[in-house]
């Protein structure tokens, strides 16, 4: 451990990580608790997950959560790829930098102002609420997220290597599919991890964009607390942190080691 | 610098001398600007059928430019290129029958060596039992039979641009564009492979553009050499020409080492020139092969190998001047000497090193003979 690593460092470390762990800590280990008492620790125990998968409105809020989260995040990193290659691959257009402007803008607006909106424009249009809304307006906002990470891999990618692939014969489309996807791969998967991630915790939109019949798991986690917390909710809250962390971590070890990877391939390619 | 070895007496390969000859390509007055800049600058070329084409010049002349233009990824502003006879403007790159080695080599890489290789094999759907034995025939080609199942980022920089080299060449195609395909190698390696094109491009009979910095590469391996500058041709002919008879100064001072002695054409007639160079010295006589005219200003160039150096006044030459040694340059082969004249001009004189180096005939501050004969050196104009 180096010098600066002093007393000082130390505290503000841990009390750091103590202010961000501490409550989900809590969560986690109640979820285990025998009582019923949320506050007052009783011996280790299973049963609320057992409970827990016996429910069936909370299997069915998982089951709309899961399905939200697969099709809207696959249909976002479709979209999300499909604008980044057009934002960096098609040169100065006309309003190019509206367009990139505009993907970038919806990363900073406040949640419920795009849930708002959404829900207005489904009435107006007149769509029966659910599934469906839930799904398209996950689409929305997620496919912002899946167009930067993207995006951010395509700056550094070397246009020769599409080039070559055309000079050997591939028309553009294939040179795309059989070149640029590969290389492209962790950077999309780490975009679909991220926009599932984003569809599996999000409370706001969903609560303005869902229906009757169509409940997602925060929301029903919500609605449950508001009647009291219970050790169910507990051990559901500690199923849903591990996937988004799993989800979460994949996807920085994916982009990390596609980075580490092109460096050193650039640094060979320099040498 | 020699003149290359493979051009041989007999049955003289020299299709731009025939005016019945079609080009193979065709550069018909082509510019390429980038916004305001102009990389190309209404060029005219024709490079034939089984011509190993090299592209001189310095950094940022243009010579990539010209062949993206040919590959097809760059489409000129101005002007059209023909490939045997026919527009290519609107030819997609891939389907020209014109393979390029990028200079920055361009591997996938998420493939292997060999499935770089296979590459563009596998894009024209050739048999299975082909493509291997054809990856293999590049593989032992290029030395790297060895490595056929690494990645690229597992190679060397060399190693690197010899899968750059075997790609290109796989399809054999009709025209085969290399742009610096050998810089990274080391000599040996390099001067085996220029012989390897060259066997190549000869056996098959393909046409072989090649960009390189290396002059004695171009030397080597080129039918007719054009020496680029700012985007423009300067002179375009056939590496003997090129050395012995460079069209300007820029030709001569860019191919191989030159002294240039400035002077002012002081007498002509049909077949001598004298060249009035410096105060107090004779004029130097040059065989008259340029249409400079008495009175004007010129510049003789003479490449170092051809001026000898004597301690004895030597008889019977046509020009000789006096000079001092004022460095040598050793390296192993031959010596150069920087003689110092009269007037201050170094001159520079090359002479093989027959004697080891302590039998050695000059030395520092040696008073020395220049000469030459008049049919050494060429006359530039201004
Ligand atoms: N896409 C481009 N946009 C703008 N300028 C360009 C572009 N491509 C090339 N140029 C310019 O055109 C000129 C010629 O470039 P080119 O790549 O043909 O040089 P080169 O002769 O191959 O040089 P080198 O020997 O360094 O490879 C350079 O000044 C370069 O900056
Ligand atoms: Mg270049």
């Amino acid at each position: 451990m180096n010098s600066r690593f002093t007393w000082f460092n130390a505290t503000s470390l841990t009390l750091g990580f103590v202010f961000l762990y501490l409550p989900i800590l809590l969560l986690v280990i109640f979820s285990f608790n025998e009582s019923r008492l949320v506050t007052v620790w009783a011996g280790f125990s299973t049963k609320w997950y057992v409970e827990l998968f016996q429910d069936e409105a909370f299997l069915d809020a998982a089951l709309v959560t899961l399905r939200v989260a697969l099709l809207s995040a696959t249909v976002a990193t479709i979209l999300g790829t499909l604008a980044a290659v057009v934002m960096i691959r098609a040169g100065r257009f006309r309003g190019r930098t509206l367009f990139s402007g505009m993907i970038y803008a919806p990363l900073v607006m406040p949640e419920v102002i795009t849930g708002l909106s959404l829900l207005l424009l489904f009435v107006a249009i007149g769509i029966d609420r659910g599934f469906w809304t839930i799904t398209i307006a996950h689409i929305t906002f997620s496919m912002c997220y899946a167009a930067v990470v993207v995006s951010s891999r395509m700056v550094t990618f070397d246009t020769s290597l599409e080039e070559a692939a055309t000079d050997l014969g591939c028309t553009p489309f294939q040179s795309f599919i059989k070149v640029t996807l590969p290389i492209m791969a962790p950077a999309i998967v780490s975009a679909w991890l991220l926009a599932f991630t984003l569809s599996l915790d999000d409370l706001v939109i969903a609560s303005f964009t869902s229906g009757p019949g169509a409940t997602t798991l925060p929301m029903k986690i919500y609605s449950q607390v508001r009647l009291g917390v219970t050790p169910q909710i507990n051990a559901l809250s500690t199923i849903l942190i591990s996937v988004v962390t799993l989800g979460v971590l994949t996807a920085s070890f994916l982009t990390r080691r596609a980075e580490t990877k092109r460096k050193a391939d650039e640094l060979l390619a320099g040498s | 610098m020699n003149i290359s070895p493979n051009k041989k007496p007999s049955a003289r390969f020299a299709p731009w001398e025939d005016p019945a000859q079609k080009p193979l390509v065709r550069f018909g007055n082509v510019t390429k600007r980038f916004g305001s800049f102009t990389a190309i600058d209404n060029i005219s070329l024709d490079i034939y059928e089984r011509e190993f084409f090299a592209l001189l010049g310095p950094s940022g002349c243009g010579k990539t430019t010209m062949m993206r233009m040919l590959a097809g990824f760059e489409k000129p502003s101005e002007g059209t290129i023909s490939l045997g006879g026919e527009d290519i403007a609107d030819i997609p790159p891939y389907k020209r029958p014109v393979n390029m080695m990028f200079q920055s080599y361009a591997l996938f890489p998420h493939m292997t060596v060999e499935a770089n290789i296979a590459f563009g094999l596998k894009q024209d759907k050739w048999p299975k039992q082909q493509i291997s034995e054809r990856v293999e025939e590049m593989l032992s080609l290029v030395q790297l039979t060895k490595f056929a199942k690494r990645k690229p980022h597992q190679l060397s920089g060399g190693q690197r641009q010899r899968v750059a080299l075997a790609r290109s060449l796989a399809k054999k195609p009709k025209l085969l564009l290399l742009d610096e395909p050998l810089g990274a190698l080391d000599k040996k390696l390099r001067e085996k492979t220029q012989f390897e094109l060259m066997d190549i491009q000869e056996k098959l009979g393909m046409t072989f553009v090649i960009v390189t910095h290396d002059q004695e590469e171009a030397m080597t391996v080129a039918s007719r050499i054009a020496v680029m500058d700012d985007g423009k041709l300067i002179q375009v002919a056939t590496p003997e020409v090129i050395y012995e008879y460079p069209n300007c100064r820029y030709v001569a001072d860019f191919i191989g080492d030159v002294n240039l002695v400035e002077g002012r054409i002081s007498s002509k007639t049909e077949e001598m020139v004298k060249l009035a160079w410096a105060e107090g010295q004779g004029d130097i006589d040059i065989s008259n092969k340029n249409g400079c005219a008495a009175g004007e200003n010129a510049c003789l160039a003479i490449r170092p190998e051809k001026v000898h150096v004597t301690r004895e006044e030597p008889q019977d030459v046509d020009n000789k001047i006096r000079g001092v040694i004022h460095d040598i340059a050793y390296i192993g082969n031959l010596s150069t000497y920087y003689v110092k004249l009269g007037n201050g001009q170094i001159f520079r004189a090359q002479e093989s090193n027959r004697r080891r180096l302590a039998n050695r005939e000059f030395t520092w501050d040696d008073q020395v003979w220049l000469s030459w004969r008049n049919t050494a050196g060429v006359l530039l104009q201004k």
